[in-house]
Order: structure tokens, then sequence, then C-alpha cells
């Protein structure tokens, strides 16, 4: 059997995966959160030991598959992203969950940034400014997404340090 | 495992090594085809996913068609009956001019135009990215997909397959921002390329004279150039013409005739088959 903390953690992504391809309304789905990496923002600052840049590059790479992007794209992005929590994980446990909002949502424009980037450089930029909506969207959605994955984790997992 | 000593450096340093293989990717990625082992590895682990999102609407369908009353089916039964004779009526005249068009060929010495072979498949319901027309179908290489094959549905062109997988492949629909198709009016044989723009019920015709014979409402078929997709499919109609003499090139608006974003069921299409059902017969 899979350990408790690995097994929550994997049906987490499995479900911001789904929750990423499910398919929307025509004028929804330019407000769709990122749920894989705000998912991913959570355990990496509740298991920084066991959840790193690595994890995030490999679920960057299937996010780049799942997307149809080039591969690396979303990957790249999610790395940086991932970094900067990891690195800032103690100060931002503290912080209140609108300050970790704020934080996540120029996180999320970064990596949108990046990927857009390489869509521009590719020839396909979207032309709308609806394109960096998911940051904005994500930022307003965190709240709930940490209160129900720190839910999750207290019941499912064990050996926390947080 | 205590945190709070155990990363120093090394976090940067992997970061830094994996943002290179990143940039590393996605140059190797856009140059060649060497990924798409990676790629399609990578989707047999989401094709669960996919399959499980599209679930309900697989049994949505499943439970129209078992719950619905004796009298519908029948109903359906006599309006597809009817349906069936006139097209078989349409078919017996298309038979015979096929023929017909062969003999003539024939006479001329023209090459004989190859068969097609179609399969149905169904589109799996997920959304992949809103600033791409992407989608995912249920057929792969399993049935002999390979890579930039044309689809079609009832209506005309809906796009072509960009990764092929065993059991699922991903297609681009015409009116994504990086295809280009091949076309030509149907009315004069003007021959054009009609780009798409991102956006769905959005093609873009470039580079039309001003002096062109063209309208709004001409069909656009396919041209066959480029070898791509089969000639003579139905792709779009005009529907904006803008001619503004500071410009080098009219602007031309068209819509697919396909219903690229409601179609349940499409046709892959295999062109350049050898002509099987109908050989033999074409003595002059």
């Amino acid at each position: 059997m899979m350990n408790p903390n690995t097994r929550i953690v994997v049906l987490t992504m499995i479900a911001a995966f789904m929750l990423a391809m499910m398919p929307l309304p025509e004028w929804a789905k330019a407000f769709r959160p990122d749920w894989v990496t705000l998912f991913l923002i959570y355990w990496t600052m509740a298991l920084p030991a066991s959840i790193g840049v690595t994890i995030a590059w490999s679920i960057g790479l299937m996010l780049d598959v799942s997307h149809g992007a080039l591969l690396g794209q979303h990957a790249l992005g999610l790395v940086l992203v991932i970094y900067i929590i990891h690195s800032q994980h103690q100060r931002l446990r503290v912080a209140s969950l609108l300050q970790q909002a704020i934080v996540i949502f120029f996180l999320l424009l970064l990596k949108q940034g990046l990927v857009l980037w390489v869509s521009g450089i590719m020839g396909h930029a979207p032309d709308s400014w609806l394109y960096f909506m998911p940051s904005l969207t994500s930022a307003l959605f965190w709240p709930w997404a940490y209160i129900i994955l720190r839910d999750l984790r207290r019941k499912f997992a064990y050996k926390t340090n947080y | 495992m205590q945190t709070l000593f155990l990363q120093g450096p090394s976090v940067t340093l992997r970061t830094l090594v994996l943002v290179i293989a990143s940039i590393g990717l996605m140059v190797l990625d856009h140059r060649g085809s060497q990924l798409e082992v990676v790629r399609n590895t990578l989707t047999y682990a989401l094709y669960p996913l996919q399959y499980t999102i599209d679930l309900p609407i697989r049994l949505y369908y499943w439970g129209d068609e078992t719950l619905s009353t004796h009298k519908t089916l029948l109903n359906e039964k006599r309006r597809l009956e009817d349906f069936q004779l006139l097209n078989k009526v349409r078919l017996q005249k298309l038979d015979i001019l096929e023929k017909e068009n062969r003999r003539l060929r024939k006479l001329l010495h023209a090459t004989p135009k190859t068969g097609e072979k179609i399969l149905i498949a169904e589109i799996i319901n997920v959304d992949i990215n809103p600033y791409r027309q992407l989608t995912v179908i249920n057929k792969g290489s399993n049935d002999e997909v390979y890579i930039s094959q044309p689809i079609i549905d009832a209506q005309g062109v809906i796009g072509q397959t960009i990764h092929v997988n065993a059991n699922s492949s991903t297609a681009m629909l015409i009116t994504d921002a990086s295809h280009a198709l091949p076309v030509q009016v149907d009315r004069t044989g003007l021959r054009a390329v009609a780009f798409g723009t991102g956006k769905i019920e959005h093609l873009d015709l470039r580079h039309i004279p001003h002096n062109a014979d063209i309208r709004i409402g001409d069909t656009l078929i396919t041209s066959g150039l480029g070898g791509r997709f089969p000639a003579n499919y139905p792709v779009a109609v005009i529907t904006h013409i803008e001619r503004s003499p500071d410009e080098a090139f009219v602007s031309v608006d068209a819509e697919p005739l396909a219903l690229l974003d409601r179609s349940r069921e499409v046709l892959l299409v295999w062109h350049n088959q050898p002509q099987t059902e109908l050989s033999g017969d074409d003595e002059p």
C-alpha cells in the first residue's frame, strides 16, 4: 500500500487534472482556475520535504500533454512557481489566506506570462486580456482550495509538521 | 525527515537543471518528432481521466437511447427509412456518374481517381485549452490512424490529427490559429488558403487580389493541394468581404460548415487508397 501522504497527494492531483479538463460552457472556459498549480502549491507548502521542483516538473509535463502545449511549456512555469513557494514556504505558512492569495496571484501571472511568451514565439498567442483571468480566479479560489485540502490532509495523512 | 536544514543550494541547482531541461524539451518538441514517444506515454496516464470525464455524457446518450419510448423509436425509424430511400436514389445516379467519369478519364489517359476509406470516431468531451482549437477522439494507431490524417463530419472538414496514441488521438480543428487549409471557391475554382483564427466559426482567407471573383455566400471546398486533405470536401461559406483600396489584398472571412463544437461523431478519412469496391466494371 502507498503511504497515506502519497495517496492523498496523488488523489487530489488526479482530481485537479479532472477539474482542469472538465467540459465547461463556452463563456466560463476563460475563467477556469488553474487547479493543478493551485493544488500543487498547497502540497508544496504543506509537505515541502516530499514535494519539490522535480515533482512539479513532471506534473508540468503532464499539464503540457493535457493542454496540447509544447513539452516543457507549463513545466518551466510550474518549476519556477514551485521553486519560489518551496523556498518561501515557512514565510507563506504564517501569512493570512488573503496574503497567500495575493502572492499566488502574482506567481500565477508569472507562470501564465512564461506560457504566453512561448506561445508567442510559436505564433499562436491568444489576443485577449481574458487570457490572464485564470490567475485571478485561482487566487479567488485559493482560500477554499486551502481549507478543503487542509481538512483532507488532516483526515487522511499522517506525520505532518504543519 | 526534518526539512529545515536538508535543502541548501541543491534545490536551486535542481531548479536550474529543470529549467534548462524544459527549454531543451521545448526546442526539441518544436523542431522534430522525437518526443512523440514521451508524449504518448504521458497521454496513456491521462486517458483514463479523460474517459472518466466523458463518462457522464456517454451515460446520458446511452440513457437517452435506452429510455426512449416505443413510439419515438418507431418515428425515428420511419424518418430514417425515408431518408435512406432518398439517399439510395441519389446514390444510384452517383454510381452511374462515377463510372462514366472513370470511363472518360480512361479515354483521356488521365490518372484514375483514388478511393477513400472512412472510419467513424467519437469525440471525447474534454476541455483541452481555451485558446487552442484542439479536441480528442477515441480512435488511435490501433485503428491505423496516422498523424495529420483528415477528419470530416457530415457537413464538412473538421481538422486533422496531430498526436496519435494507441486508443485516442488529438485533433487540431481548422479554426486553430496555427492551421491553414488549401481551399478553392467551388463556383469559380479560385484557389486560396483558409487560415484558422483561434475563434470557432471564423476562418480567414488571405492574399486574395482585389479583382478576384468572390462573393458572400460562396462555398469553399478543399482543393487537395498540399496532399493532406482529399479534394472536393466542403469547408466553409464566405460571410464577409471587405475591399478597401489602401489594402494590398481583400479581407475575406468565412464560417466553417462543419459543426466544429457540436459534432459528437466524426469521420476519419484515408485517402489515396486504391479503389476496390467499383473496380473491374470500368470497361468502356
